[in-house]
């Protein structure tokens, strides 16, 4: 399978006051094309950074020192690393979209849901709309009197400057006067369409009715629900989900994973999510990447990583699931600060077989079996 | 004491980093200075201090000259006297007032937002009356009902200013009042002074003071206001606002050159102005400090 | 009346009868009650001394509010709350009760046994031997108060200890908990969250309280640090002879954390048993339905088993009947009339169904 996505060697850097904060260093990601990947690990290890580099998106004082981001869609490939603001600009939303853990901060809440999803299409799909609307123009060309035929042809001229030109500046001005602005209504009767429609495949109920309410009417099931809507408005090749069900309850948060599973068969696009529930990890993904500190440290399959952990981290956190009947078991220690990381590989001091190399240097993440890839010294002799 | 003196540190590079801050500082550092070194910077002649001296007596204003630096007001009041000997009416003013506004606002605010029910939409309702007044003239009207001078000034602005800090105080304490640590003091069996003297205003109290440094500025700039409008400190005291009231006549009089009696007026309305720039910049400087969600820790 | 059939009432430590906790909605422009929000609709609840007892259930649910209720952070609306009787009083208690007379005796048992109307001192006086630990340690914690400050306080309002001895409670509380005399001197911020959890451990500890509400202590921390807690939980319910409320969402961490387990739904238990045993065999359909959708971390197992439809409804209007029923694909005629009681269906496992009686 081709890869839609790899981050190679990222490296993420944060300003502090309190000294330069290493979030990310040197991260390897493969994400394939119609895959699952899981992006698991605990607070502070990095994963939302990640996601965020993905789309230029780290907030400062970030920055991204090193590293590149290559997507692969439409038979080119792009750094995403290295593009100008408005290329990102296309791609957000069209190719990558993005879905966060809490829905009510990630809408607007003055804005009706309708005006919100629609933004989206607004932003990509315009020429589609517009086509759709000239359309609907013709038709009523074919039907209309002459008075209303005079006010369609009129609209029909807009339109088609919208369609060959949307940000003209006459339509800038148009679209300010009050009442002139009236044409737009065509617009968004399209606009609206498109979202109950999208709402309708996010299987919530009655659409019709909840794109015209405000966020704060929404449960935050619903509200996700939004927020996926409004990344798949565009059906981006990859969807990147930091922690979406994270805040729901756990009822909810079932409907929410069997709705992520079933769109990404409906709209065939690969899915990055990040969580650090390993139950989820289990129930939704193909592939799972561990992360630590800033690091990888194990990529494989998902089965593979339950049978079969290799690195220390992966096996720690695993067996520090809590299961009724057996003791607690822990992970000695404590996330280290990224500020002074440890030497070498970041997982020494906590690492219950950590050798003298393991201090020294840092492990690369290299395949070692079937797909199976591992950042520890440990298995360097298997190669 | 670590953990104080690791804040202090933080607080003191967070300062200087925007030189508005240090230029805010700077600034009052520079009038503290100047109020406690009145006595030494225009020795009073003779008398009460505050009221400024004069030799003679001729209506015009003198330009400035080496016996007087600023020049002479109408009366021939010596300007430089009066802008140094101000500084110290000017903090008088501020601070009393703001002091007083605060006091009276933190426990009406208080009582009223942590109790809540009828006492505190009785105390809304109170802050109502006054607020429905344009400050500037519910001022006036009280100096004009209690007579004129600067103590009634005082006064006055104590009664335009208090609901300020009430309404203030209380959103605050609103806020603060449903986080978990208050419940938590009250489910140990705090009782309510208790909780409100050691866990709700110390956490609620820093907006008001940093809004209350902006104010003292703000009630320097409205006694000047009505000082010039004759409603303030008598003719002679030393008050910035007193005057440019008294060179009223002077603002723009020759006929061929506007500016000649420039010093009459500019000069102290350069020290309200830059008194008052002062306090805005540490008040925003306050805020950028002490502001959590600014912070980058 | 949804008493609860027990064989032996004896060694409930804290037993509820009838709680309610309703908060008033107001509207209009007098602010007049509307209607009720009710968190907590007549529970009645044994708690054994010494045991981990788990209360499930998702937002919205009460459990929640119902550990708050219990130990009088908030005051129920109606109710019985009683703590620490002695198996003969409250023998007669319920005897009482169920006679339906109102009387004297019963009265008289009520003002010294019954938490729910205590009042002032004697309030006060109560409120050492129980406490509570809340989820978000950074909301939970006053950002401006020295760590010594903060689990010394306790000592200090209920008046146990002061000065040096003040000192040495706190620093042995610290010591209980995994900290050290020199975090003394510091201010919560300064902390990771798994350490500051531990701070708020000790503070809710340093009166030795017999029973401890817990509130999703873990939700708020990391995973790793998330079991250091339990384990550390473990100890001091062993150490200190503590009695749990585990209040939660995780069903996961409750699972191996407490004794018996009673699931909530809309202010009322639907179901509750040992745990194993609820979470070998959950009876009730929405117990059902929960406890399916939690996701096993074991890809070989994924359930593909249809999530529960809809979502909870408003906790202002319940459905009346079964407060389930509108959800419950298995519901029948009375469900939609009747509420049904919580009843033992063998081996001290209580569900409130109607399909499940006799």
């Amino acid at each position: 399978m081709e890869n839609l996505l790899s981050i190679k060697d990222l490296v993420v850097k944060f300003y502090t006051y309190e000294g330069v904060v290493e979030a990310i260093d040197g991260a390897n990601i493969d994400l394939k094309a119609g895959e699952t990947l899981g992006l698991v690990g605990e607070t502070g290890c990095g994963k939302s950074v990640t996601s965020l580099s993905v789309l230029v998106l780290v907030p400062p004082p970030g920055k991204i020192e090193g590293g590149r981001a290559i997507l692969k869609t439409k038979g080119r490939s792009f750094d995403l690393l290295s593009q100008g603001d408005s290329f990102l600009r296309g791609i957000r939303g069209e190719e990558i979209s993005m879905i966060f853990q809490d829905p009510r901060s990630a809408l607007n809440p003055v804005y009706t849901v309708k005006d919100q999803v629609g933004e989206v299409f607004l932003h990509h799909r315009l020429k589609e709309l517009c086509e759709r609307v000239l359309d609907g123009i013709e038709k009523d060309l074919s039907k209309g009197n002459s008075l209303k035929n005079f006010i369609y042809r009129l609209e029909r001229k807009i339109y088609r400057t919208m369609l060959k030109n949307p940000k003209s500046f006459p339509l800038k001005i148009l679209s300010r006067i009050p009442l002139v602005k009236w044409y737009q209504r065509r617009l968004m009767n399209e606009v609206k369409k498109e979202v109950v429609r999208i709402l309708g495949l996010m299987k919530i109920p009655d659409p019709e009715r909840v794109a015209e309410m405000y966020p704060h009417e929404l449960s935050g099931g619903m509200a996700q629900r939004v927020v996926i809507a409004m990344a798949l408005g565009c059906n981006p090749e990859l969807l990147i989900a930091d922690e979406p069900t994270t805040n729901l309850d756990v009822t909810v948060q079932a409907q929410i994973l069997e709705l992520i599973r079933e769109l990404k068969g409906k709209f065939e696009s690969s899915v990055l999510y990040i969580t650090h529930d390993l139950g989820v990890v289990a129930e939704l993904c193909d592939r799972v990447a561990v992360m630590y500190a800033g690091n990888i440290c194990e990529l494989a399959n998902v089965m593979e990583i339950f049978k079969n952990p290799l690195h220390p981290y992966t096996q720690a956190l695993l067996e520090s699931i809590p299961r009724p009947g057996k003791e607690f078991r822990t992970i000695e220690g404590e996330v280290p600060s990224l500020i002074n990381p440890p030497q070498g590989c970041r997982f020494n001091p906590r690492c219950p077989k950590a050798t003298e190399l393991c201090l020294q240097r840092k492990p690369v993440l290299t395949e070692l079996e079937n797909d199976h890839f591992v950042a520890c010294h440990l298995y360097a002799g298997n190669l | 004491m670590g953990p104080a003196v690791k804040e202090l540190k933080f607080i003191l590079s967070r300062v200087e980093q925007s030189p508005l801050s240090v230029a805010g500082i700077a600034i009052i550092v520079f009038y503290i200075a100047l109020a406690l070194l009145a006595p030494v910077l225009a020795p009073p002649p003779y008398g009460d201090p505050y009221m400024i001296p004069h030799e003679r007596w001729f209506p015009t204003p003198q330009p400035p000259s080496s016996k007087h630096p600023f020049g002479t007001a109408e009366g021939q009041l010596d300007i430089y006297y009066g802008v140094v000997w101000g500084t110290r009416t000017a903090f008088r003013i501020g601070i009393w007032v703001v002091a007083v506004s605060l006091a009276i606002g933190l426990i009406t605010g208080t009582i009223s937002g942590y109790y809540g029910g009828v006492i505190d939409e009785v105390m809304m309702r109170f802050t109502d009356i006054i607020f429905a007044f344009p400050a500037l003239i519910l001022c006036m009207a009280v100096v004009a009902a209690l007579g004129p001078g600067l103590d009634n000034v005082l006064l006055a602005l104590v009664l335009v200013g208090w609901p300020f800090y009430t309404r203030l105080i209380r959103g605050e304490i609103l806020r603060v009042k449903q986080e978990d640590y208050v419940e938590a003091a009250k489910a140990v069996g705090c009782s309510d002074l208790r909780v409100l003297v050691r866990h709700i205003l110390p956490n609620s109290i820093y907006p008001v003071l940093i809004v209350a440094t902006l104010d003292i500025g703000a009630v320097v700039l409205t006694a000047a206001a009505l000082s010039f409008l004759g409603l303030g400190a008598p003719t002679g005291y030393a008050d910035w606002g007193q005057m440019i009231n008294y060179s009223q006549n002077w603002i723009w009089s020759a006929a061929g050159n506007p500016w000649q009696y420039w010093y009459v007026f500019i000069i102290p309305g350069l020290f309200i102005f830059t008194f008052v720039l002062g306090w805005n910049l540490l008040g925003d400087a306050l805020r950028d400090v002490l502001d959590p969600t600014l912070r980058r820790r | 009346m949804s008493l609860i059939r027990r064989e032996s009432l004896m060694s409930a430590f804290i037993q509820t009868k009838e709680l309610k906790k309703y908060f008033p909605v107001t509207g209009g422009v007098f602010r007049k009650k509307v209607g009720d929000v009710r968190a907590v609709d007549k529970v009645s609840l044994g708690i054994d001394k010494g045991e981990c007892f788990g209360l499930v259930g998702e937002s919205g649910c009460g459990k929640t509010t119902f550990g708050k209720t219990v130990i009088r952070i908030l005051k129920p609306t109606a109710g019985h709350i009683y703590c620490d009787a002695p198996s003969d009083k409250m023998e007669e208690i319920t005897k009482l009760e169920n006679s339906s007379q109102s009387s004297h005796e019963l009265k008289k048992l009520r003002k010294q046994y019954d938490l729910a109307i205590f009042g002032g001192r004697k309030l006060k006086h109560v409120r050492r031997r129980m406490q509570i630990v809340y989820q978000d340690p950074t909301t939970s914690l006053n950002p401006r108060m020295l760590v010594k400050d903060i689990v010394g306080e306790p000592l200090a309002v209920q008046k146990i200890a002061k000065g040096a001895e003040r000192r040495r409670r706190v620093i042995e509380m610290l010591n209980m908990v995994g900290l050290t005399e020199r975090h003394l001197y510091r201010y919560p911020h300064e902390f990771s969250g798994g350490q500051r959890q531990r701070i708020a451990i000790a503070r809710a500890l340093v009166t030795r309280p017999d029973f401890v509400v817990l509130d999703e202590p873990t939700s708020s921390v990391d995973v790793s640090v998330r079991a250091q807690l339990l384990k550390l939980f473990q100890k001091l319910q062993s150490d200190l002879d503590l009695t749990y409320l585990f209040v939660s969402h995780d069903l996961s961490v409750v699972e191996c954390i407490s004794d018996r387990v009673a699931v909530m739904y809309l202010g009322k238990v639907v179901e509750m048993a040992q745990t194993a045993e609820l979470y070998r065999e959950p009876l009730h359909p929405y117990a059902q339905a929960l406890f399916s959708s939690i996701p096993i971390p074991d890809p070989a197992r994924r359930r593909r088993r249809a999530p529960l439809k809809g979502e909870v409804p408003s906790p202002v209007n319940p459905p009346p009947g079964c407060r389930f029923n509108p959800r419950c694909d298995k519901a029948v005629e009375i469900c939609r009339r009747e509420e049904p009681d919580l009843v033992d269906v063998g081996n001290r496992h209580f569900v409130a169904c109607h399909l499940l009686r006799g």
